[in-house]
């Protein structure tokens, strides 16, 4: 089924300066009992966002009005542990169209380019001098061309980025992996008509 | 013929058609689901009313959110129950063998799969859960995938997935007493970091990982995800055979002596070529146990916590971050640090062998009273066979109760959660922040770390304490 399409994102940045965020973090296991795709966005970094009284936690940079934005930039790894698709889809719901990091988690890498947030991995230094840009300037823009693999930053700096190809074709033309697989059908079928062979 | 891994062999045959510039299309031999991952996937296929492929290659289980204790009444929280009626009801509309709650045949799905058979050699397996890993001790290339990947196997029995690089982790040398196979896989993930292996699959092979029973295979295979290996396998040989034998399931089909061949055909080549190779010496592994907030974070049960002059400055802060919310500071020794609760269970540790290691070890000794005990079996089988051979008379004359099968505390979506603040020798595979219940502090080891615990109430080297 056909999702959005991903082309140029032009927006502010929320700076994470953690390492090894895991997804029980993102979206707490409490929380995974939803048995829709909606609704995430109220629980991303729960514990993080709220203290045991319901509170909104002061040091946590999402409660922080200073910074807005449509770009989260995290710290390496960010997105390990388990499998939950929910981390993601919390991250999305809550407004984020892209995560920027120096690592992501295969499974999470995975995860985010199936839902439509660009994961962008650059390098340690680039990602370092982007946080602390940010953090200088909270107002720092970030542009993401994902035709030309491209990130700018509105303080002079760029970096290309590396994406496989196919899923680079699917986020910008909005297409389903699915429909893909679904088109496909007679080559599972002669797949599995071979290994009855014993091929 | 280039020598290929064995892992190559398995991938390699599935491809069903490979993408230009993009993933593999990858055919699934074998789909597990459990209740939390698939609602969305079933909504998924109502919504493009299409049904589910191949039925008869998925089976589902209700693990994650079912209660330990009193399976025979209604579960009381309103979402887990919504959850696990959910899972039933998709099933019985597409058609899906489901062994849900109070099924003689329930369990964790890593472990149920296993002991009914359904996990064989050369099988690619997959299921929206991080740990199934685990099935790659039988030799099959066995991955987790998030919802949106259980659909599109659910509607197509294909996944599209980029060919890892291969690593292989050598173990070799002989186990000290009272070390076990999870020390091996702490120790390894300590030694190469939770992201060590990010973008490898792992094959596991040495003489110390070939002496080890099939469970304990499935406890190395099962963490290969906390070093971030896409997943991790062993070859299989006699003792993988003679296992899957005693399955009637498999040595009551009528094609088994021509299985039992075609299994023999996997293992890697001589002289075939990893991307990495990474060696260790088993005699050099002591129980371990962690003391942060990642699998990574572990040490020798002896040893003292890293210092933080010897952490790289960019890890400073989430090295320091992380041990101020254990209670923990830098340089500090954990043996005789006081724990409030005990869990053994979980697809890691959950089995037969792991309860028949910690009943042993308290066997004519007593539950130290400031003790909380989850004593939690895999599956209904592993319950009903600890029961048989008396195990959970035993535990209850030391002071422990033997629970029903269910994940449990691992993820404490249930009711087995551990309070704020409280320290948990836990055997499953993740100590995240909050993991076990928010502000819960735990602390990963061996069923035998974990018995030595809950004697004592203190962190204790099991092997002071192992009686014959």
């Amino acid at each position: 089924m056909a999702k959005e399409k991903f082309d140029i994102l032009e927006s502010t940045c929320i700076p994470l300066p953690l390492e090894n965020v895991d997804t029980d973090q993102i979206i707490p296991a409490r929380f995974l009992s939803l048995t829709t795709r909606e609704g995430f966005g109220e629980y991303l970094f729960r514990d993080w966002r709220f203290d045991k009284s319901g509170n909104k936690s002061g040091g946590f940079v999402l409660n922080d009005e200073k910074y807005k934005g449509r770009i989260l930039v995290a710290g390496k790894n960010f997105g390990c542990g388990s499998s939950r698709e929910h981390a993601v889809w919390a991250i999305t719901d809550y407004g984020f169209k892209a995560v920027v990091s120096s690592f992501f988690a295969d499974i999470f890498k995975n995860n985010s380019l199936n839902n439509g947030l660009l994961p962008v991995v650059v390098s340690d230094e680039f990602l370092k001098n982007l946080l602390d840009q940010i953090q200088k300037d909270p107002e720092t823009k970030v542009i993401i061309d994902l035709k030309q693999q491209l990130l700018k930053v509105s303080s002079g700096e760029s970096t290309g980025f590396e994406i496989n190809q196919y899923k680079k074709e699917c986020l910008m033309k909005g297409l389903d992996d699915i429909d893909y697989l679904l088109n496909i059908t007679d080559m599972i079928k002669a797949y599995e008509f071979r290994k009855t062979l014993g091929k | 013929m280039i020598p290929q891994t064995l892992f190559d062999k398995i991938w390699d045959s599935h491809v069903v058609k490979s993408i230009e510039g993009g993933p593999d299309v990858l055919y699934i031999d074998q789909h597990f689901i459990h209740e939390v991952t698939s609602p969305q996937a079933f909504d998924g296929l109502r919504a493009r009313g299409i049904p589910v492929f191949r039925p008869a290659m998925t089976l589902a289980t209700a693990d994650h959110n079912i209660p330990t204790k009193d399976q025979n009444l209604p579960i009381k929280e309103e979402l887990s129950r919504t959850q696990v009626e959910k899972l039933a009801e998709n099933c019985r509309e597409f058609g899906i063998e489901v062994f849900g709650l109070n099924h003689p045949k329930n369990g964790i799905v890593h472990v149920i799969g296993p002991e009914l058979g359904y996990t064989q050699p050369g099988m690619t397996i997959v299921c929206g859960d991080s740990h199934t890993s685990t099935h790659g001790a039988f030799g099959a290339v066995a991955f987790g995938i998030g919802t949106s990947e259980v659909e599109m196997v659910l509607a197509t029995q294909c996944i599209l997935q980029p060919k890892p690089k291969k690593m292989r982790i050598s173990v070799n040398g002989t186990l000290q007493k009272g070390v076990t196979a999870k020390d091996i896989i702490l120790y390894i993930i300590s030694k190469i970091s939770g992201g060590g292996a990010t973008g490898y699959f792992v094959e596991y092979a040495g003489s110390a990982i070939e002496s080890l029973s099939m469970e304990g295979r499935m406890t190395i295979c099962n963490m290969s995800i906390e070093m971030g290996a896409r997943g991790g396998l062993i070859a299989p040989d006699d003792t993988a055979y003679e296992y899957l034998t005693k399955i009637p399931s498999i040595s009551n089909r009528p094609d088994f002596y021509s299985l039992l061949k075609k299994w023999h055909g996997f293992r890697t080549d001589p002289g075939a070529h990893f991307d990495r190779e990474l060696d260790f010496d088993a005699a050099r592994i002591k129980p371990m146990i962690t003391y942060g907030t990642n699998p990574g974070m572990g040490m020798a049960i002896d040893d003292t916590i890293p210092s933080i002059d010897s952490i790289a400055s960019e890890a400073s802060a989430s090295f320091l971050k992380s041990l101020d919310y254990m209670g923990f500071t830098p340089g500090m020794k954990l043996a005789g640090h006081p724990v409030d609760y005990v869990f053994l269970g979980s697809c890691t540790n959950g089995r037969i062998e792991d309860i028949r290691a910690f009943t042993h070890f308290v066997k004519g000794r007593k539950k130290a009273r400031e003790i909380t005990a989850l004593i939690v079996p895999g599956s209904k089988k592993v319950e009903q066979q600890a029961i048989n051979e008396g195990l959970d008379k035993i535990l209850k004359e030391a002071g422990f109760e033997l629970r029903q099968p269910g994940c449990s505390s691992c993820l404490a979506m249930n009711e087995d959660k551990i309070p704020a603040g409280k320290y948990a020798v836990s055997t499953s595979n993740r100590n995240f922040e909050g993991r076990q219940g928010p502000g819960s502090r735990t602390l990963l080891a061996s069923p035998l770390t974990a018995a030595a615990a809950a004697i004592t109430g203190r962190i204790t080297d099991p092997r002071d304490m192992l009686q014959d």
